[in-house]
């Protein structure tokens, strides 16, 4: 039982570490301002979520879990209202719909 | 082992957002990079402390989640009012 556990926990670990560098890699290597918001949610959303969940599965019934889950309510109400400001924010400042490159090839 | 794992992706993924929070063209690419960089450090202070076995870190993880969003939310404010005590109304009025 124990053991079947810890590799479910750890196969939530290792999936969530690999869903926060497909993340930033997303975050580096797309082209324009809200294609990256949409790659920076993936580590917000999937990458943090199924890591904090291998975390608590390695923890059990104890207070850190209450901890984790209090870390995944933060994280699962704070970071999309900040990115919605952010992508509002950028779409009143007028940053382009394209990528930076197209619209300077263009003028 | 496995928390030293997840450590190495996390270490991976801040170096990544660091790429675009230095490189970013706007403001805005910066302070989505800041943001992902404060979810990381979440992570992170939650994996060291598994991977020390002190979960108290768990209480700083907290800290720096609700300092963050505020964080976010005030350089954003900043740059569209360019005053931190603007109300944020009708700029006619």
């Amino acid at each position: 039982m124990r053991t079947a556990v810890d590799l479910l926990s750890w196969a939530l670990l290792l999936s969530g570490g690999a869903f926060c560098v497909i993340g930033a890699l997303g975050l580096v290597r797309l082209r324009e301002f809200y294609s990256r918001t949409h790659a920076a949610s993936v580590i917000d959303s999937a990458g943090a979520t199924l890591m904090l969940a291998g975390l608590m599965l390695q923890a059990g019934w104890s207070l850190p879990a209450l901890k984790l889950a209090i870390i995944v309510l933060l994280i699962f109400f704070s970071t999309p209202t900040a990115t919605h400001a952010l992508a509002g924010a950028a779409l009143v400042r007028g940053v382009p719909l394209e990528p930076e490159e197209e619209v300077a090839s263009r003028h | 082992m496995m928390f030293a794992a997840a450590a190495l992706a996390l270490l991976a993924a801040l170096a990544l957002a660091l790429v675009r929070a230095i490189a970013g063209p706007t403001v805005f690419d910066r302070a989505l990079a800041g943001n992902s960089v404060g979810t990381l450090a979440m992570l992170m202070l939650a994996v060291i402390g598994f991977l020390t076995g002190r979960p108290d870190f768990l209480d700083l993880a907290i800290l720096y989640g609700l300092l963050n969003i505020v964080g976010t939310v005030a350089v954003l404010k900043f740059f569209r009012y360019g005053d931190l005590g603007d109300p944020g109304g009708d700029p006619l009025r």
